[in-house]
């Protein structure tokens, strides 16, 4: 089957959604980033989603799912380059993506990881870049 | 005269081949950038419901036309188990089967025009409408 290569880069992990997402690649991705979150404690997700041309009601879920396990593993989600006109569809639509930040690019979302990271790395030493296998 | 064209929705890839002939339609009826998007998003959302609580079906795609003014119009259809109480599925949030609940409502919204018949045991059908 199918994945969606997930990228590690200092805290955060980096997926590039480029193909029309169907129910398993969704599922299997789901699972894979809670393993991997878990595995090297990473603090943040960061989602490239400008290549999706809609964002639908699967889609939102599959966010808002993977943005909620993350939480719980103590790891922000942030959605970047969504499109203008997606952004625009998906308030008509009524989908509010709950727990998820959104960034213009990939950028300015690892900007943000990158702040959180800093900022609680102060309290217990940024121990999430030493235990990579 | 108007052109129709029916497209089979049986599995997640017809989903994605309807996704992708709504886009040329609307194109080819000169709906901007904003338009196409809100109708690909709307036919996408009823076509998985065609699939997924329809059990399979069609959609059946026409462009229309009074006077100068063109629109694309979505015929999905199934012979699923029916919709026993419509205004309670086209509550946003309400969904049986696990979903965000906002596939209904959320086409209707991003449709110039949105009708729907269903009968228990029977099967659906939801037609949508956008103007150029
Ligand atoms: N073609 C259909 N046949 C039978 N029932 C349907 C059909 N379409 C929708 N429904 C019913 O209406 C409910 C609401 O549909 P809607 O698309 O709004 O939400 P959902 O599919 O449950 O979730 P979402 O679309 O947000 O992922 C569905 O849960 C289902 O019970
Ligand atoms: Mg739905």
């Amino acid at each position: 089957m199918d994945r969606i290569p997930i990228l590690k880069l200092g805290g955060a992990l980096i997926v590039t959604i480029q193909v029309d997402m169907q129910d398993r690649l969704a599922i299997a991705l789901e699972e894979d980033l809670s393993a991997m979150i878990a595995r090297t404690g990473a603090r943040g997700v960061l989602i490239e989603i400008s290549a999706l041309e809609i964002v639908d009601s699967f889609i939102g879920r599959m966010l808002v799912s993977i943005a909620a396990v993350s939480r719980v593993l103590d790891a922000e989600t942030v959605v970047a380059g969504m499109r203008p006109a997606v952004a625009i569809t998906l308030v008509e639509l009524g989908l509010e993506l709950t727990g998820i930040r959104t960034a213009l690019n990939v950028e300015r979302g690892m900007a943000i990881i990158q702040s959180r990271i800093a900022e609680e790395g102060e309290g217990h030493g940024g121990d999430w870049d030493r235990d990579e296998s | 005269m108007t052109k129709a064209e029916t497209l089979p929705i049986r599995s997640g890839d017809d989903v994605v081949r309807v996704r992708q002939r709504v886009r040329t339609l609307c194109i080819e009826i000169g709906l901007g950038l904003v338009d196409q998007t809100k109708f690909v998003t709307a036919a996408s959302e009823l076509a998985r419901n065609t699939l997924d609580y329809g059990g399979g079906g069609d959609v059946r795609a026409e462009v229309v036309q009074t006077g100068t003014r063109k629109g694309l119009r979505l015929t999905f259809e199934d012979e699923g188990p029916g919709i026993a109480d419509i205004e309670q599925a086209l509550t946003d949030h309400f969904t049986s089967g696990g979903g965000l609940g906002l596939g209904l409502g959320g086409a209707k919204r991003l449709s110039n025009e949105f009708h729907i018949e269903s009968t228990p045991g029977v099967g659906t059908r939801v037609t949508v409408v956008r103007w150029k």
